[in-house]
This record gives structure tokens, sequence and C-alpha cells, in this order.
């Protein structure tokens, strides 16, 4: 049927000119497959993708690989610092990157909420397109459905990322040894903190900006220098709390932390003053804790220092020897206490 | 950061540390009202660094924790009523009520949203004119302020689907009652100062004068405290009583004066419960009858809400009253804590036993001052 039969007075509206989408458009038929090659795969620009078949055909690789996969319900979807697409592409690249593998594919699902703004997802498509660029991944699978009004909010993407596992591979943290140096890439709890601002309207000035980056030049850099990486983990939900708290139960040492050392910047600061949090327990998009040698810390610094993603990497705490916590903290004036594991989602108090 | 880094310099806390180590003839028993100054004392080991110089009781000044069991049923019952939106600081949500808490009601349907100022809960209002806003109103005088212009603003904006569910309390009132209790230990009193940067501390001179106890405005920082305690112990060994204000730098004697007279324009104060602590005699706020329009209680009638009466082995009341410390509980770390909450004080951010769970459930090392950077290699 030509598009001049439609009638506008036709109860589905297949017309992609309209401005939202509806649920024709995760139906299978005519409307979906515009939207897909006239929406997405123009934006996503992956030859993997050019014959819409059922599968991806990828190359044999060498060695082994990593596998992942992650989901993306942001809100707000636009945030400062980025957005759910970059969010999407980044997270699942950190996620390969921190297991020890160079990113290589990926792949996307979008659930979309009937109604949602045409150009709220093509600017979230032309995002994620420059998010893979960025990070030298290809997008070769995808799907799309959408979902009745209030099914979902606006606009979710779940992901799956392949990567080639590059030598050496870090042994994780269960190969944790007392002695080892823990290192945090950057100010940490910036993407929390601009969530929160940002979807509570807090009217911040300026605005907190999430940290929301690939991480995978920090990878890069700590191998060129050939760094003894233990273990690595982007520290995301849950902070960096929480990323301690997953390691000490897999090894039986206690990690201990320094909390002058840690780096925040002064936005981030001010505002887990007033509200009451503590940026150990608030998200990161961006920032890899890593676990070097006993001694390898300076020469890691050094090493992630080079990347300005990570200018102001720090030398954080040690692994020591199993103590009565798992996990320690020292504050600001010298006294260690047990760290205790984010219970939820922070709340900030109430004066 | 300006106003933080400051108040936490580590060789004045030293100092300070030492000298009231040193002007201590004996262990002084004092109570920090403000639950905020008992995570902050707490945080930097300082009640462990003056053992036996300084005994710290930790008071009732957690807002959470003393709102009434009934208050919360009721806040689940409204955000149950087709209809409601329930409005709530963040903080509310994981309080248990009789039986169940707000995040559970809203996993089970309910409209719960939190906002971070009553004035948001206004504009949550006018936004959905089809939806009736119930704020819960929990604080002491540093949120009521707040809250009292809230209701101005939804006067003056004709918002007539905006209300409150009142649960203010007044902690004036409730140091009284903690003196006049049977057994009180407490021989003087670090008075919160973001409380008084409100209400100011005259009203202070009158409860010295009858009580014979020190009253020291405090602020919260390490430094801060520190400076109210050494006041206070040096009040107790001249034993000469008076209000010293240890928090100049926010608090001025008369309060803010502005914040006041709103407060006094919407509400009024009252007899009424306090969990933990019974009824207090002008202890809580209540609407003023010309802003009863604006009364959840009075406009949905849900305040009858049936509290179910749990037998619950909680001590919150004891632990509120600064009869006991949290590890005393029977079910401190075991039966209670912050994923499994049996009392509010577990749960609150402000909370006397989410501090014992979180800064000392483990003892560690409470040396202050030992090298922060020790642990890092050169």
């Amino acid at each position: 049927m030509n598009e001049h039969f439609i009638s506008p007075a036709c109860p589905v509206d297949l017309s992609l000119d309209h401005e939202r989408l509806t649920l024709a458009h995760g139906e299978g038929g005519r409307a979906m497959r515009r939207l897909i090659q006239q929406q997405i795969l123009p934006r996503l620009r992956s030859p993997a993708l050019d014959g819409m078949a059922d599968a991806a055909h990828l190359p044999a690789c060498r060695g082994p690989l990593a596998f992942t996969t992650d989901a993306f319900v942001v809100s707000p979807l636009f945030f400062p610092g980025g957005d759910i697409g970059r969010l999407a592409v980044f997270g699942s690249v950190n996620d390969l990157v921190a297991s020890g593998a160079r990113p290589r594919w990926l792949s996307l699902a979008f659930i979309l909420e009937e109604g949602l703004e045409l150009s709220t997802l093509q600017r979230v498509l032309d995002s994620i397109a420059a998010a893979a660029q960025m990070s030298c991944v290809e997008i070769v699978a995808g799907d799309t459905k959408v979902v009745p009004r209030g099914a979902a909010d606006r606009l979710f993407i779940a992901t799956s990322g392949v990567g080639e596992l590059i030598d050496p591979i870090p042994p994780g943290p269960h190969g944790l040894q007392p002695g080892d140096e823990l290192i945090v890439s950057g100010p940490i709890a910036r993407h929390g903190v601009a969530i929160l601002a940002c979807r509570e309207n807090l009217r911040l000035e300026p605005a907190p900006v999430s940290d929301c980056a690939p991480l995978i030049a920090l990878a890069e850099a700590l191998r060129t220098a050939k760094i003894p990486v233990r273990a690595m983990r982007d520290a995301t939900r849950g902070g960096v709390a929480a990323v301690l708290h997953e390691w000490a139960e897999q090894c039986p040492h206690t990690l201990a932390i320094d909390e002058p050392a840690l780096p925040v910047t002064a936005e981030v600061r001010g505002v887990c003053e007033l509200l009451g949090l503590d940026p150990l327990h608030v998200a990161n998009e961006g920032t890899l804790m890593i676990a070097v040698a006993a001694g390898a810390g300076p020469r890691a610094i050094a090493a992630l220092r080079q990347v300005p993603l990570a200018a102001q990497a720090a030398l954080i705490g040690r692994v020591q020897p199993r103590r009565v916590a798992p996990v320690t903290v020292r504050r600001s004036l010298g006294v260690e206490q047990a760290l205790d594991e984010p219970h939820g989602s922070p709340q900030p108090r109430i004066c | 950061m300006k106003f933080i880094d400051e108040y936490r310099n580590v060789p004045l806390a030293l100092d300070l540390l030492a000298r009231i180590r040193r002007r201590a003839s004996r262990p002084w028993v004092l109570m920090e009202v403000c639950g905020g100054q008992t995570h902050s004392l707490l945080r930097h080991g300082i009640d462990a660094q003056l053992d036996g110089a300084v005994e710290l009781i930790h008071g009732p000044g957690c807002p959470v924790c003393v709102t009434p069991e009934v208050a919360v049923d009721a806040a689940q019952n409204l955000a149950l009523h087709p209809g409601v939106v329930l409005a709530t600081f963040g903080d509310m949500l994981r309080v248990p009520g009789g039986r169940r808490t707000l995040h559970e009601v809203r996993a089970a349907g309910g409209q719960v949203k939190i906002v971070y100022s009553p004035l948001d809960a206004v504009e949550l209002a006018r936004r959905t004119p089809d939806r009736q806003i119930v704020f819960f109103s929990v604080g002491f005088e540093t949120t009521a302020p707040a809250t009292a212009l809230a209701v101005l603003h939804a006067d003056r904006l004709g918002v007539d689907n905006f209300s409150l569910l009142v649960a203010h309390v007044c902690v004036q009132p409730a140091m009284e009652a903690i003196l006049q209790a049977g057994v009180c230990r407490v021989q003087g009193f670090l008075a919160a100062g973001h409380v008084c940067t409100v209400l100011g501390y005259d009203s202070y001179v009158a409860f010295v004068n009858r009580h014979r106890v020190p009253v020291v405005v405090t602020g919260f920082e390490p430094v801060d405290l520190l400076a109210g305690i050494l006041e206070c112990v040096e009040q107790l060994e001249s034993q000469s009583f008076r209000v010293a204000n240890c928090y100049p730098r926010s608090v001025r004697p008369e309060g803010n004066r502005r914040a006041r007279q709103i407060v006094e324009q919407v509400f009024e104060p009252a007899d009424g419960p306090w969990r933990g602590l019974g009824t207090i005699s002008r202890g809580v706020l209540r609407l003023r009858d010309e802003w009863g329009r604006f009364d959840a209680a009075r406009r949905f009638g849900t305040l009858a809400a049936q509290t179910v009466d749990c037998a619950t082995e909680c001590r919150a009341g004891d632990v509120l009253a600064g009869q006991i410390k949290p590890p005393e509980c029977p079910a401190f770390g075991t039966r209670c804590t912050p994923d499994a909450p049996l009392g509010a004080p577990m749960v609150s951010s402000e909370g006397a036993c989410a501090a014992y769970f979180q800064y000392r459930r483990v003892p560690v090392d409470a040396t202050i001052g030992s090298s922060p950077l020790e642990i890092l290699p050169s």
C-alpha cells in the first residue's frame, strides 16, 4: 500500500511524520520497519545492522571473549554530562573494560513508551552513535518494542556486549593480597549527585555534572605501563563502598581506605554535606576502582594521570590482613571504623 | 571547603579534647539533643575519645524517630486513599508504622512522592489539580517554618488540593520531659544549633534557671561539638550555669524572627504524642483553626486509623529518652538492623541506633589524631 492511500482519518496513524510513537511502531508492520530503517539504522551506521537479519554474524576471535548484559532505566533521560544513550553504551563498555576485555560489539533493545516524542528517540540514537564511535564498538544487533502508556517510563534500553579478553587478564578480587593498593580513577559520586540534582530540580549553580565516560583508555594506560593489576571494577550503583564490599566478600582480607584521600569535587561534597549523603555510597558512571600489587600504586597513578579522564586518580587505601571488619575507613580526624554497605538508595536527611 | 574544613581541623580538635580531659575532674553526663550531633560524634569517634571525662547520652532530636506510629499509619492510609498522593521527605519511607513502612505501601500501590521541600508539594498540587496532595510534615522547629510557608503559599495561590498531615514536634518541651523523668542522669545539654538558628536561645534562660543545668548551643562539626562540650564542662566544674552560644556563626539570641513569626502565624503548640516518650505537654504543633482547611486529618478523617498494637522488643523509647544506649537493647544488630528495623531509630539517618550500627558495630580503632595517611605508602 502506498502511503498516499492512508486516510488522515485512519485510527492508527502510520505516518512517521507524526511526532510521537504509537503502539503501531512496535507491532512488526510497516510503521516499525520505517522506524528502524528511517530513524535507527541511519543514525547507528553499522553495516552489521543493514540486512536487518535475526542475528549478527561476527568474525572469529583469537582468544577468549567477555560477555556482559545491562539495562538502563534512568530518569531523567537527559542530564548534565550525559543521557540514557551514552549511559547504555559506556555502561556496557565499562563492564567489559573492567573485566579485562577490549569492547567490540554491542546489542541494544529499546523499550519505548507509547507517546514518546520521536525527537527524543532521535536525540538518544544520535548520542548512542557518538558514544559507540568514541568507544570503538559496533552495534550489531537490536530490537524495538513499544509498550502502552504507563507500562514504561518513556524509554528503557537493555544492552549486551562482547569484548576480547586481553592478556594479562586481572585475576579478580579473589586474587587480592595484603599490601595491594587501592586506587580510584577520579572524583567520586558525580553521577549520583548529578542525577539527584537534576531529577529533584535542586537548582544548584553550577549544576553537578555526571562522570559518564568510557574507561577504555584507562585500562590501556595500565596495560601499556605493565601495571600488575589485581582487580578492576567500575563503581556504579552503590558507589565505591559497594565495590569494596563485593571485593571483600571474595577475598579473606580487609580493604582499608582513607577518607581524606578520596577525590571529591567541591560541588559533590557540598551536595553530600547538605543532604547528609556519603559520597562513598553514591553512584559513578565513569570511575574505575583498581587494585594493584603492593608498591605498584604510584606507577599506576602516574600512568592513569596521563589520561585526562583520570587526571585526579588517587591512591585511597590498601588491602590488609583480615581484621574485625571486611571494609574499614579512616575518617578525617584519624578514627578508623567499619565502612557499612549502602542500604538501597541513599535518602536525604530531613534537617 | 569553607565552614567545614576549618571545623574538622585535627590540631584544633586534639587541643580541645586535651582541654576537656584536663578540665573534667569527674565524668560528667551530657546529652546532645540532636541526632545529627549524635552521628557526628560517633562518626568522628569523639565520644570514645572522651571516655572517662564525659559521657554523652543521646537525645531525642531525631524527627523521624519521634514521629508517632499513629502518624505513620495515617500517612500510609492516606497514600492508599484513592486520588491522594502522599508527599514526604525521603527519610520517612523506611520508618516502620504499626505493621509496615511507606516503602512497602508504595510497592503495594500506594501513591508516595519524595519531595525535598514542602513548597515542592504545593507545586505538585498546582500541577496535578485532579489529585489531593498531602504533605507529611514532620520535624522540629527546623522544618516547621518551611511547612508554614507552604501553607501561606498554597493559600496565596488558591491551591485547594494541598493539605498537611502534621507531626511537627518542639524540642524544648522534650528536654523538660527528660529532666522530669524519674531517673535522669543528664547534667548538661548541648542544644541543637540548627533549632536555635530558628528559635534563638533566649527561651533557654528560664530553663537553665529552673533546672540549674548548662545549656550550650552547639553545632555539628567536630570542633563545634568539642567547643560545646568544653563549655558545658567548664560550667559544671564551676557550678555556674548559663546559656552559652558555641555556634555564633549561625545562631543569634533571638533566632530568626521572620521564621518564628511565620510558624506562629500558622501553628500553635499543643500536647501531643512522641514515639517512645509518650504525650509531652506543648510538645507538638498543630494548625491554627484559621488554617484548618489545610489539615488532612479534617479533610480525610483517616487519622482515626487503627494502629496495630504490635508486641515488640524494640526499646526505642528508652533510647530516645537517653535511658539506654542502643547496644544495650537486646535486639540491637541482631533482630533489629537497618535492613529489618524494629524501630525508627535504626533506619533514620539521624537515629542513634543507626549511628551505632554504622559506626560502632565493630570497634576498630578510635584513636583520633593518628595520621590519616599512615596507611598509604609515601
